[in-house]
């Protein structure tokens, strides 16, 4: 028996506030929950003394940290979500095919040029450049992925792997030529994205990240059933009245917002898009219609603990988050490839 | 009365190959068709055609007087149902969540009436909390034969009698499921909905349809009542099979593997 969906999504929900509010006492300065509620105006608090110090690291550190890490969370599982479904294939993850890392090469790019004296455009520098440019990098190696990948309605797994290997590749010489011929400061910044972090996350970045985190979930009614019928094949999608171009073309624009948003702030967090629906496809069943929204929760859930964790590990230095995701989650990966290797045909 | 599927003229060219050459093919509401033709023949092609897969290079393809390639997805999936063959479902649905995704959004006593129908009919009631992947591939093809008539069945309640259009629906069943799917097909005719079958199996192809159309290197060699048209000499011609064709006391055409023989002067 599937478990309810209104079961599922509180649970998550519930699960997920829990997280967030134990995030919110760790960290360099510690804020028992005796002193969290009080600091967030909840209550009065048994120190007036401390209350300035607690109410400044919460508002103006811990907490758009925790947001942004959630909405991070959110978006990198829901875009796995939903590039599995688009390439049938429970083995698709934006950061392992080439996506990211497209993302993240615009991102260099961006950071490069913008700083270049012969190209840089002042008018520029007041626009978001660097998600945009994101996004792009990661619209186009989504895309390129699909049309090797897909040919008369079927995707190969095979090939869709090692054109995301091959892509992943192509995308990591460009960045490694952009970190090439790079300054020292702009080397500092492209650093940051190959390791993958969320320590510079302010208010400012978390307004960027929310408007592509609500871009993926409104996606969701409108592709659910899509993705649904499409793990049947394409054909048989449009034999039960899908317009697949245009479930084909909103998927991808939403993975690549997501994902390339995503990478803009934290740089490249691998396997998030895949551990979360995984576990969640076992639990819950892999209709999209609840797995969509699970995965988002899942997957901010998750992403808020591995950050608390990358926070502590080593306090006061910050492991990189996605040093930390890749650690736990490639075992993962290679663990469903030996428990699907029967199953599964490339 | 105008007819569910009118095909006139199409040819269908990939690159330098003609898949098709001026096929027509015209059914109406309540036939069963059944498309034969050796490999290659282009029945995949006809299929295409018809279930709005593939638009003609030339020719035209009309569904319910109206030009096939004017309806939507949506609205075409509510007058037509498509089984195809070598459906690989590589995510944990179960049989009850496969079947269900026949009915679309509709929800409902009706619908949950119509899903028990469907599992019932195809022998898979007792398999409803079952995983897809974990199923034979007899018992899956009988999964989404289940669906596609759940599909059919909503379809028709709104619209009226549709197409059930069928690619090769036996080829992983059993002789016992075999029988089931086609006199399903049949029961579907009766009550008028159109039924096109490939059928690799001209005995079963004899049993099933009315009329059989015979597909021979792109074009359309033979069309009507399949006792006229299984013949010894279609036989010959288009399979290079000698064999004689015997005829059941029910009257249908019967033809004896043991008795074939691969036509020496083909």
């Amino acid at each position: 028996m599937r478990p309810h969906p209104a079961v599922v999504l509180t649970g998550l929900t519930v699960a997920l506030l829990a997280v967030a509010v134990l995030a919110l006492t760790i960290g360099a300065a510690g804020i028992p929950l005796s002193r969290l509620f009080p600091a967030l105006g909840l209550g009065v608090a048994p120190d007036g003394a401390m209350l300035a110090r607690d109410e400044l690291v919460l508002w103006s550190i811990r907490i758009p940290r925790i947001v942004a890490t959630a909405a991070i969370g959110a978006m990198l599982a829901l875009s796995g979500t939903v590039m599995q479904g688009l390439f049938r294939n429970p083995l698709a993850d934006p950061a392992l095919v080439g996506v990211a890392s497209g993302g993240a090469f615009g991102a260099a790019l961006t950071i490069v040029l913008m700083d270049a004296p012969s190209i840089a455009v002042p008018w520029l520098r007041h626009v978001e450049l660097l998600p945009l440019a994101a996004f792009a990098g990661a619209l186009l190696t989504t895309w390129a992925l699909y049309a090797i990948s897909s040919w008369r309605g079927r995707t190969s797994i095979a090939i869709f792997l090692l054109a995301g290997l091959a892509i992943a590749a192509l995308t990591n010489a460009g960045t490694g030529l952009l970190v090439f011929v790079a300054d020292d400061r702009q080397l500092r910044d492209i650093t940051f994205w190959m390791l993958g972090s969320v320590s510079g996350a302010t208010w400012g970045k978390t307004a960027t990240l929310l408007p592509a985190l609500g871009v993926g979930l409104l996606a969701i009614p409108f592709i659910a059933r899509g993705l649904d019928l499409l793990v049947l094949g394409e054909s048989e999608a449009f034999h039960s009245g899908i317009n697949v171009q245009v479930l084909k073309v909103l998927s991808i624009v939403v993975v690549s917002a997501m994902t390339g948003v995503a990478v803009s702030i934290s740089g490249v967090i691998g396997f998030v898009g895949i551990i979360v629906p995984h576990l969640l496809r076992i639990s819950i069943g892999p209709g999209h219609r609840l797995l969509l929204p699970a995965s988002a929760l899942g997957g901010a859930m998750l992403l808020i603990g591995a950050d608390t964790l990358a926070r502590t590990l080593a306090a006061p230095a910050e492991v990189p988050i996605g040093i930390l995701t890749a650690a736990v989650g490639a075992p993962f990966f290679l663990f469903l490839l030996l428990r699907q290797r029967s199953l599964v045909t490339l | 009365m105008t007819p569910v599927v009118d095909v006139a003229g199409a040819t269908v060219r990939i690159g330098a190959a003609t898949l098709l050459d001026g096929v027509g093919l015209i059914v109406h509401g309540g036939e069963t068709v059944a498309i034969v033709g050796p490999n290659g023949a282009g029945k995949s092609t006809l299929a295409r055609l018809m279930s709005g897969d593939l638009a003609p290079t030339s020719g035209d393809v009309r569904f319910k007087g109206r030009a096939l390639s004017s309806y939507r997805p949506r609205d075409l999936a509510r007058h037509r149902a498509v089984l195809s063959q070598h459906i690989a479902v590589n995510f944990a649905f179960t049989v009850d969540e496969i079947v269900r995704m026949g009915a679309g959004e509709a929800r409902g006593a009706e619908i949950e009436a119509l899903i028990a129908a469907a599992l019932d009919e195809t022998g898979l009631a007792a398999f409803r909390r079952r995983e897809l992947p974990t199923m034979s591939g007899g018992e899956q093809q009988r999964a989404h034969f289940a669906r596609v008539l759940v599909q059919l069945a909503c379809g028709e309640a709104a619209y009226g009698p549709g197409l059930l259009l069928l690619d090769e629906p036996t080829s992983s069943l059993d002789l016992r499921h075999q029988l089931d799917l086609v006199d399903s097909a049949k029961r579907r005719a009766g009550r008028g909905t159109a039924v096109v079958a490939i059928l690799h199996d001209l005995n079963l192809a004899a049993r099933f349809a009315d009329r059989a159309v015979v597909l021979h290197r792109g074009r359309g060699v033979a069309d009507g009542p399949v006792r006229d048209v299984i013949t010894a000499t279609t036989l010959r011609e288009v399979f290079d099979i000698d064999t004689r064709v015997e005829t059941t006391p029910g009257g249908l055409p019967a033809i004896l593997p043991q008795a074939m023989q691969v036509a020496r002067d083909a």
